[in-house]
C-alpha cells in the first residue's frame, strides 16, 4: 500500500512542478501589485491627464496653499448659495509658483492637485458632513515659501522681465520662487485670452523652466573641469590679459575691453575674465567636460516634482575651436535654468552633496493636523567635497576683490559669480546673472540664482537683487 | 447620507469578500471533515449573496433605477438556480468550484451592472444558457466514452474555425478574433481552446514516444500559427503554454519544456520585430506615461483607475471605469479595483488561484490519464489566462488583450469558461464515484475474507 502511494506521489511530480510555476507566478503579480499601490501609484495619481482627480470635488472643497509662515497664497470661498470661487489673497507675487486652477493647471495647483481634494478630516466630523450633505473640507499643503523673501525678491526684480529663484542648500526648501512677466491669478480665467495670445510668455515660469544663455555664471563648471583635468597644476595656470584673444579668426573680449594683465585661475574666475577663460578652453578635453556637465544635470530633467526646463550642453570633437571659446565662456549653445543654476550653488555651498529640491513642506488636515510630510532628502554628490571647497574660495574671491563686491562688508559672508550673457549673436541686449549663496552664524545658508533680462552687467543689475534678499534673509 | 452609505458599504464588501477569501483556503484544513466542509460553503454562500445585495442597494441609491430591482431578484434566482440544481443532480460535484464560479458570475454581474445595464443584461442572458450547457455536460461526461477517439474531428474543427476567422474575420485593435453571424458576433478561438486541449489529450493519453509527440506538435503549430495569422498574439500564446504543459505532463521530460519556453522566448523577440502593434504595447508597457497620447493611453487610464482607487476604492458607482477603453472585456480588473479597491481585487485573484488548484487537484486525483490530461490543459488555460489579463492591466507584462474568465463581458468567453467549469465537475464526480468504488469494491473484500 505504502509504495503504490509513493508512486501515485512520483507521477504527480510534473503537476506540482505547474501548480508551483503558476503559484509563483502569480505570488509575484500580487507583490506587483503591492509594490504599485505602495511606491509607483503616487505618480499615476498625480498625472495631470488623470481625470479621476476632478471626482474628489464633488465631495471636498479645495484646500488651501499656504506659505511657510502662515500666509494664505490660494484658498476657496463657499458662498451662501454654495458656489465656490478660488482667490489668491497674494496677487501676482506668487503667481507662477502657487500656479492657477482654471482653464488646465499650472504651479503647485497642479503639482499638489490630487492633495488639495482629498480630505483628511476628523472621521466624526466627516460623518457629520455626510449625513448632512456638506462637502468636506480639503487638505492644507503647507509650502516651503517663505512670504517675507518672496516679497523683496519679486519688489527687487521691479519692472525687469526675469527670475529669482532662493533655496536653502542643507535642505533643498525652495524659499522663494519669483518670474516675471506676472499675471493675478484671481483673474485668470477673464484674462485668458490676452495671457495666450501669440507671443505671450506670462504664463511660463522662467525661474524653473527659463532657458537662458548663462554667461560668466558657466565658469563655474568650466573651471570646475579645468581643475579636474589639472588636479595638480590648477594654481600654476598664468595668463597674461590683454583685453582680448584670437584663434581662428575668432575674437573673444572681456567685459569692456578691459585689460586684466597677469592672472592666476583664482584671479581670472575673480575677475570674470573672458580672454583667460577662452584660452581655458581651448585645452580641455571635450569629451570630459562633456561627461562633467552631464553629471551636473545638463541634458536631463531636474530632480524637483514640480514643472521644470532641461538645461542643455554640447561640446564635441568636430566643433570649432571658436565653438569651444565661446562655450568656455557660457555662451555657445549652452542654455540653463535659474533653477539649475541654484541647485549648483546650493551643491557647493553644501561640499558638493545636492540636495532634493522641493516645495511642499507638509500636508494638514483642516484642523492642522499632519497627514504627511516631505523630510530633505540627498540627491547625489555632484562634486567632491576638496572640489567644492576651491569653488568656494574662487567665489568667495569674486565678492572679496572682483565683480561681486557690491556684496562685501556685510553682516553675513557671500560668494558666488557673476554674469552678462549676451541675449544672442545679432543683439547687444544683455541678461545679467547672479548666482551664489550667503551664510551667517545662527541662521540657515541660502542659495541663489537671479536673472535679469535685457538690463546690463551682472554686477550692476543681478547683485543687488542678491543683496536685498540677503540683507532682509539674515537681519530678521 | 447617500455618501455615507456608499462609503460604509464599500468596507463591508471588502471584509465579505475577504472572509470569503478566505474561507476558499481554510476549508482545506478539514479535509475528510465533511460537516465542517459543508458549513464553510454554506458560509461562503452567505456571503456571496450579502455582497450581492449590498452592491445592488449601492447602484440602486445612488442611481434610482427601478430596473435594477428586477434585476438584481432575476440575478440571484439564477445564482440560487446554479447553486440548486447541482445540488439536487450532482452531489458529488466540487462545492469549491461551485462558489468559486457562482461569485466570478456575481462580480462580473455588479461591475458590468455598473458600467453598463444593456450589456449586464445581455452577460445575464449568456449566463442562463451557459448554466443549461454547464449543467448537462458533467452528465454527457459520464455516459459518454467517446471524446478521445474524435482526434481527427477536433483538428478538423479546430483548424477550419480558426481558418475562418483568420480569412473573414473582424479587426479590433490589431487583431482578428471575432466572426457575425446575423446579430451574433462569436469569437471562436474561446471555443476552439477546448477543443485544442482535447485533441492533444486524445493524442497523447496512451502513446508519448517521440513520434507521437511530433505529430501532435505539427498539429497544434498549426492551431498556433491560424491564430498567429489572424495576429491574435495573446491567444497563440496561452495555446502554446497550454500545449507545453500538457507535452511535459505527458511524457514526464522537462526537456520538452524547456526547450518550449526558450522556443516561445524567440518568437515573443520574433513577433516583437515582426508586428508593429506588439511593439506598441511593449512601449506602453516600459513606459505608458511617455506616449499617452497614443499607445499607452489605455493602460495609463487602467492605471489612473487602479492607483487612484487605491487599497479600499472609490465606491461602487463613484469612479469613472467607463474612461478606460474596453473596460467590460479585457480590462474589467481595473474597474474592479477603481471601485471595489486594490484589497477586493487581490482577493480576487486568490480566487482564481483557488479555482486553479481546485483544477489541478481534480486532474492529480483521476486515473484515467485521457482526463487527467485534459483537466491539467483546461487548468493551464484558466491560470494562463487570468494572468495574462491581470498581468496585462496592472502593467505587469505587456497587454494582450484576453478576457478575465466568469467576469468580463462577453458571450464567446463567458460560455467557454463555463463549459471548462462544467467539465471540471464532471471529472470531479468521476474522480469522487471512482474513489467511492474502490471503497466499496474494498470494503466487499473485506467482507469475502
Amino acid at each position: 500500500m505504502r509504495r503504490k502511494k509513493k508512486k501515485i506521489k512520483k507521477s504527480n511530480k510534473e503537476f506540482l512542478v505547474i501548480m508551483y510555476l503558476f503559484l509563483a507566478v502569480f505570488l509575484s503579480m500580487m507583490i506587483y501589485f503591492v509594490y504599485f499601490q505602495v511606491c509607483k501609484s503616487e505618480s499615476f495619481i498625480n498625472s495631470p491627464y488623470n481625470s479621476l482627480q476632478d471626482l474628489f470635488s464633488d465631495h471636498v472643497i479645495r484646500g488651501d496653499i499656504v506659505s511657510a509662515d502662515g500666509k494664505v497664497l490660494a484658498t476657496t470661498k463657499v458662498s451662501a448659495d454654495g458656489t465656490q470661487t478660488r482667490s489668491y489673497p497674494q496677487g501676482r507675487m506668487f503667481a507662477h509658483a502657487v500656479g492657477y486652477a482654471v482653464n488646465g493647471k499650472a504651479g503647485l495647483e497642479n503639482q499638489e492637485n490630487f492633495s488639495l481634494l482629498r480630505s483628511h478630516e476628523f472621521f466624526l466630523k466627516r460623518i457629520a458632513d455626510d449625513i448632512s450633505d456638506k462637502k468636506a473640507q480639503g487638505d492644507t499643503v503647507v509650502t516651503t515659501l517663505d512670504a517675507q523673501i518672496q516679497q523683496v525678491a519679486y519688489k527687487s526684480l521691479g519692472n525687469y522681465q526675469g527670475a529669482v529663484i532662493v533655496m536653502e542648500p542643507d535642505t533643498g526648501k525652495i524659499i522663494a520662487m519669483v518670474s516675471k512677466p506676472d499675471y493675478d491669478p484671481n483673474t485668470v480665467k477673464k484674462d485668458w485670452s490676452s495671457l495666450t495670445a501669440e507671443g505671450s510668455t506670462v504664463l511660463y515660469n522662467r525661474a524653473t523652466q527659463g532657458k537662458y544663455a548663462p554667461g560668466s555664471v558657466f565658469k563655474i563648471l568650466t573651471t570646475l573641469e579645468y581643475y579636474r583635468e589639472n588636479p595638480s597644476a590648477y594654481d600654476q595656470y598664468a595668463f597674461d590679459c590683454s583685453g582680448s584673444i584670437s584663434v581662428d579668426g575668432q575674437t573673444i573680449h572681456c567685459a569692456g575691453n578691459k585689460h586684466h594683465g597677469q592672472e592666476t585661475l583664482k584671479s581670472s574666475f575673480s575677475n570674470s575674465c573672458n580672454s583667460s577663460f577662452a584660452n581655458i578652453s581651448l585645452s580641455l578635453n571635450r569629451e570630459k567636460f562633456k561627461q562633467t556637465c552631464d553629471s551636473m544635470l545638463f541634458n536631463q530633467n531636474l530632480p524637483i516634482a514640480f514643472e521644470s526646463g532641461k538645461s542643455s550642453f554640447s561640446l564635441n570633437k568636430n566643433d570649432s575651436n571658436a565653438m569651444a571659446m565661446e562655450t568656455g565662456i557660457g555662451q555657445g549653445k549652452t542654455l540653463v535654468s535659474p533653477l539649475h543654476m541654484a541647485l549648483i550653488a546650493s551643491a557647493v555651498d553644501h561640499d558638493g552633496i545636492l540636495m532634493r529640491p522641493y516645495l511642499v513642506n507638509n500636508i494638514q488636515n483642516d484642523s492642522g493636523v499632519e497627514v504627511s510630510s516631505n523630510k530633505p532628502k540627498t540627491y547625489a554628490t555632484l562634486m567632491t567635497e576638496t572640489e567644492a571647497g576651491l569653488l568656494q574660495q574662487y567665489m568667495r574671491a569674486v565678492v572679496t576683490d572682483g565683480t561681486g563686491r557690491k556684496l562685501s562688508g556685510q553682516s553675513y559672508e557671500a560668494s558666488g559669480k557673476t554674469g552678462t550673457a549676451q541675449v544672442s549673436d545679432t543683439s547687444d541686449q544683455t541678461n545679467a546673472w547672479f548666482v551664489g549663496y550667503a551664510k551667517k552664524d545662527g541662521y540657515k545658508d541660502i542659495a541663489i540664482a537671479v536673472v535679469v533680462e535685457n538690463s546690463g552687467a551682472g554686477s550692476t543689475y543681478a547683485v543687488p537683487v542678491a543683496k536685498n534678499v540677503f540683507d532682509v534673509y539674515f537681519n530678521r | 447620507m447617500i455618501h455615507l452609505i456608499v462609503q460604509a458599504s464599500k468596507y463591508l464588501m471588502i471584509f465579505l469578500f475577504l472572509v470569503y477569501t478566505f474561507e476558499c483556503f481554510h476549508v482545506f484544513k478539514f479535509e475528510g471533515e465533511e460537516e465542517e466542509q459543508k458549513h464553510i460553503y454554506h458560509v461562503q454562500r452567505t456571503l456571496l449573496f450579502l455582497f450581492h445585495f449590498d452592491a445592488f442597494l449601492v447602484l440602486y441609491i445612488t442611481t434610482k433605477n427601478f430596473q435594477l430591482i428586477g434585476f438584481y431578484l432575476m440575478q440571484v434566482i439564477i445564482i440560487a438556480a446554479i447553486i440548486g440544481t447541482y445540488h439536487l443532480f450532482y452531489k458529488h460535484a466540487s462545492e469549491l468550484v461551485l462558489n468559486n464560479m457562482c461569485m466570478l458570475l456575481t462580480i462580473g454581474f455588479v461591475i458590468l451592472t455598473r458600467i453598463s445595464f444593456e450589456k449586464a443584461f445581455r452577460q445575464f442572458i449568456f449566463v442562463c444558457a451557459g448554466f443549461v450547457i454547464s449543467l448537462l455536460i458533467p452528465m454527457v461526461l459520464q455516459n459518454m466514452t467517446l471524446f478521445r477517439k474524435l482526434t481527427w474531428v477536433y483538428v478538423i474543427i479546430g483548424i477550419g474555425a480558426l481558418g475562418v476567422v483568420a480569412v473573414a474575420g473582424q479587426t479590433s485593435y490589431g487583431a482578428k478574433l471575432s466572426l457575425s453571424i446575423g446579430p451574433l458576433t462569436i469569437q471562436p478561438s474561446e471555443f476552439v481552446k477546448i477543443i485544442f486541449v482535447m485533441f492533444i489529450a486524445s493524442m497523447l493519453y496512451q502513446r508519448q514516444d517521440f513520434h507521437q509527440v511530433m505529430v501532435t506538435s505539427i498539429f497544434s503549430a498549426v492551431f498556433v500559427l491560424m491564430l498567429v495569422a489572424s495576429k491574435d498574439l495573446g491567444g497563440a500564446l496561452l495555446y502554446f503554454f497550454t500545449y507545453l504543459v500538457m507535452v511535459y505532463v505527458a511524457t514526464r521530460r522537462f526537456v520538452y519544456f524547456g526547450g518550449g519556453i526558450l522556443a516561445m522566448i524567440v518568437a515573443s523577440l520574433l513577433g516583437y520585430r515582426l508586428f508593429d502593434h506588439v511593439q506598441a504595447r511593449v512601449q506602453a508597457w516600459s513606459n505608458p506615461l511617455a506616449v499617452i497620447d497614443g499607445a499607452g493611453y489605455q493602460v495609463c487610464q487602467s492605471l489612473f483607475a487602479i492607483g487612484t482607487g487605491g487599497w479600499f476604492g472609490l465606491g461602487l458607482g463613484q469612479g469613472l471605469p467607463e474612461k478606460i477603453p474596453v473596460v467590460t472585456k479585457d480590462f474589467v480588473f481595473a474597474a474592479i479595483s477603481e471601485e471595489l479597491g486594490g484589497v477586493f481585487a487581490l482577493c480576487l485573484i486568490m480566487v482564481c488561484v483557488s479555482c486553479f488548484f481546485m483544477i489541478m487537484n481534480v486532474a492529480m486525483k483521476l486515473r484515467d490519464n485521457y482526463y487527467r490530461l485534459t483537466a491539467v490543459g483546461l487548468g493551464t488555460l484558466y491560470a494562463l489566462q487570468v494572468f495574462l489579463t491581470i498581468g496585462g492591466v496592472i502593467k505587469f507584462i505587456p497587454s494582450t488583450g484576453v478576457t478575465l474568465p466568469l467576469v468580463s463581458y462577453g458571450g464567446s468567453s463567458l460560455l467557454s469558461t463555463m463549459i471548462v467549469f462544467g467539465i471540471i465537475q464532471g471529472l470531479y464526480i468521476m474522480q469522487f464515484d471512482g474513489r467511492t468504488q474502490k471503497k466499496e469494491q474494498k470494503r466487499r473484500r473485506g467482507r469475502k475474507e
